[in-house]
């Protein structure tokens, strides 16, 4: 009870660094109801994994903080999501200036069949920057952040796909790095990966920690155990657990997080 | 009495049968089969009647180039290969001096070409940006079977659609504008070809895979930026080869500017006013009565051979384009 008291009057000193607060989400896929009453504050520079078996809705939770959701025809909402306390589902809130604040990270390595440059360059150039000098620095820039500059620094003008799917993977991190967002949406990033490139950007996530807010859906539970500060665990479309990871992975108080940790299910 | 022993002969018998069908076994009556010998046949028979088949197609070819080369070798024969090449200047049927240079029927089929390419190459391409990134699936499934019947009309009904409306319409307008003229049937063939540039780009940008578009939206495209930045790019070797391939059937075209376009070859660069196309020469000459051996007899074929070059170009050029372009994904 005290625990529960202190945890309450943290969360409310701390409102300014909360960049997602999640209000009674509700979603539905047709009849089918995909997430149900999620309550989940994500705080800034941290790094969230959101863990759980297939299905669970850790996905569409992901793609709802950025809107991508809405490409499914058939998806009904209800609920409030505040990203730095705006309501991002308000009708003069528009998508494009939502996904320039968030990026996100796919599961497939999802590269532009255009060069690295122009691959990294899109972004500040859809958004007005075109400015030759400007981009070369924001090219390098990017491609540094991403851990990947070294590699392809003498092939900039070749075509992305050229790259490896780890390698690819980490141009669509610097990619989404070259608009500098604030949060960065990963939705199981590694999962196409080798265990080599799957290391690379975990390191790269830690890194990237410094600057940027990281939510990342995982089926791998090592690797949130591994990266994440928070953990939140889904079944059946609702949170069944939020809390620090070593506590989720360590002393989980519900029975049915303690089961999927241990490998129980899922 | 005898009805009970019926059943039970008959029982006894269907027990009987199913024992031994248990006992026979799937393998065996694969082994028994009749039909193994013939199905060997058959299989190494058919890829000899498919050669033969698909060879039709290859000598026809053959044959078809083999005569327009012989018969233009004999028309070279008797007119200067400079002076076809180079001459301004077609008179064939005049009594005195017969004036055999191709340059007026080429102007005359490319205007109508580019006419058609002007028209054709952004509505084809602004239609195929619509079915693929706008349009919903139910409209898509209406509007592209329409516009792939607008590509099988006959080519003759456009030509009259050339001559008895557009024309007339355009005259309002332009009032030099002659009966027959360049502008009318380049904007037909241009409507003619614009289903195919937009079907087959809208083949091209459907074929790009939705996690592009995904990756783009995300970066805070909007969906214009993501048509015209991300899927066009991608696509453009499709939509490059889609539109050499309506050129290619341009330049061929042949009722709509033997109907609209005249018959007054002229090497300018004048659309209001009659010309003569390549296509619409040939036509001329074979529904006429230009007698066999002739030069004029002859020239048909010259002209066909240019035309042909003409045609291969364009598709080498569309295979080169295609790859060059090609933005893998």
């Amino acid at each position: 009870m005290v625990q529960l008291l202190e945890k309450g009057s943290a969360s409310k000193m701390e409102t300014s660094s909360i960049v997602y607060d999640t209000q009674k989400l509700n979603l539905w896929y047709g009849n089918h109801h995909a997430l149900k009453n999620i309550d989940l504050q994500i705080k800034e520079n941290e790094v969230t994994a959101i863990i759980g078996p297939s299905g669970c809705g850790k996905s569409t939770y992901i793609k709802t903080l950025n809107r991508m959701v809405e490409l499914v025809p058939t998806v009904k909402t209800s609920g409030e999501i505040l990203y730095r306390e705006r309501n991002i589902f308000d009708a003069n809130y528009g998508v494009e200036e939502l996904r320039t604040k968030v990026g996100m990270v796919f599961q497939k390595p999802n590269p532009f069949p255009k060069s690295i440059y122009d691959n990294i360059a899109y972004g500040p150039r859809i958004h007005g920057i075109r400015n030759k000098k400007v981009l070369d620095e924001i090219v390098e820039k990017s491609l540094r952040g991403a851990a990947i500059w070294d590699e392809v620094k003498d092939r900039l003008t070749t075509n992305a796909y050229s790259l490896s799917g780890g390698q690819q993977q980490r141009i669509c991190i610097a990619r989404c790095l070259a608009i500098e967002p604030d949060v960065i949406l990963m939705d199981e990033p590694t999962s196409a990966l080798d265990p080599i490139s799957t290391l690379k950007v975990e390191e790269l996530i830690q890194e990237l920690k410094e600057d940027y807010s990281i939510i990342i859906v995982t089926h791998n539970m090592q690797q949130a155990a591994r990266i994440s500060d928070k953990t939140a665990f889904f079944l059946n479309g609702e949170v069944v657990e939020f809390d620090a990871t070593d506590v989720i992975f360590s002393t989980p108080e519900d029975k049915r997080t303690e089961d999927y940790i241990s490998g129980r299910f899922g | 009495m005898l009805l009970i022993s019926c059943v039970m002969v008959k029982g006894g018998f269907t027990v009987g049968q199913k024992h031994s069908a248990q006992k026979l076994s799937v393998q065996e009556l694969i082994q028994k089969s009749s039909g193994k010998k013939k199905k060997k046949l058959i299989e190494k028979m058919i890829p000899i009647i498919l050669l033969l088949i698909a060879s039709v197609s290859v000598l026809t070819t053959f044959g078809i180039v083999g005569t327009l080369i012989v018969e233009t070798v004999i028309f070279f024969k008797e007119v200067k290969v400079t002076e076809f090449i180079f001459g301004t200047e077609w008179f064939p049927f005049a009594n005195t001096e017969q004036l055999f240079g191709i340059l007026p029927l080429i102007a005359g089929t490319l205007k109508v070409t580019a006419i058609a390419v002007v028209v054709a190459v952004p509505f084809g391409i602004a239609s195929a940006i619509f079915l693929s990134e706008y349009a919903s699936d139910k409209s898509r499934r209406i509007i592209k079977p329409i516009l792939e019947v607008l590509a099988g009309v006959p080519t003759i009904v456009y030509g009259f659609f050339a001559l008895t409306f557009v024309t007339p319409l355009l005259q309002q307008f332009i009032p030099d504008l002659k009966i027959f003229n360049a502008l009318s049937p380049g904007i037909v063939v241009g409507v003619m070809i614009l289903p195919m540039i937009a079907s087959l780009s809208e083949d091209a940008m459907s074929s790009v895979p939705n996690s592009i578009r995904e990756g783009a939206l995300a970066m805070g495209s909007t969906k214009l930026e993501v048509a015209l930045k991300v899927v066009l790019p991608a696509a453009l070797s499709g939509i490059m080869a889609s539109i050499v391939l309506a050129v290619s059937r341009a330049i061929g075209e042949t009722m709509i500017v033997s109907l609209a376009g005249g018959s007054t070859p002229k090497f300018d660069f004048n659309v209001t006013e009659s010309i003569q196309t390549m296509t619409a020469y040939i036509v001329q000459v074979s529904s006429g009565d230009a007698g066999y051996g002739t030069t004029i007899y002859y020239s048909i074929y010259a002209v066909g051979f240019t035309l042909f070059l003409f045609t291969l170009l364009m598709n080498y050029l569309a295979h080169v384009i295609s790859k060059k372009y090609r933005e893998e994904y």
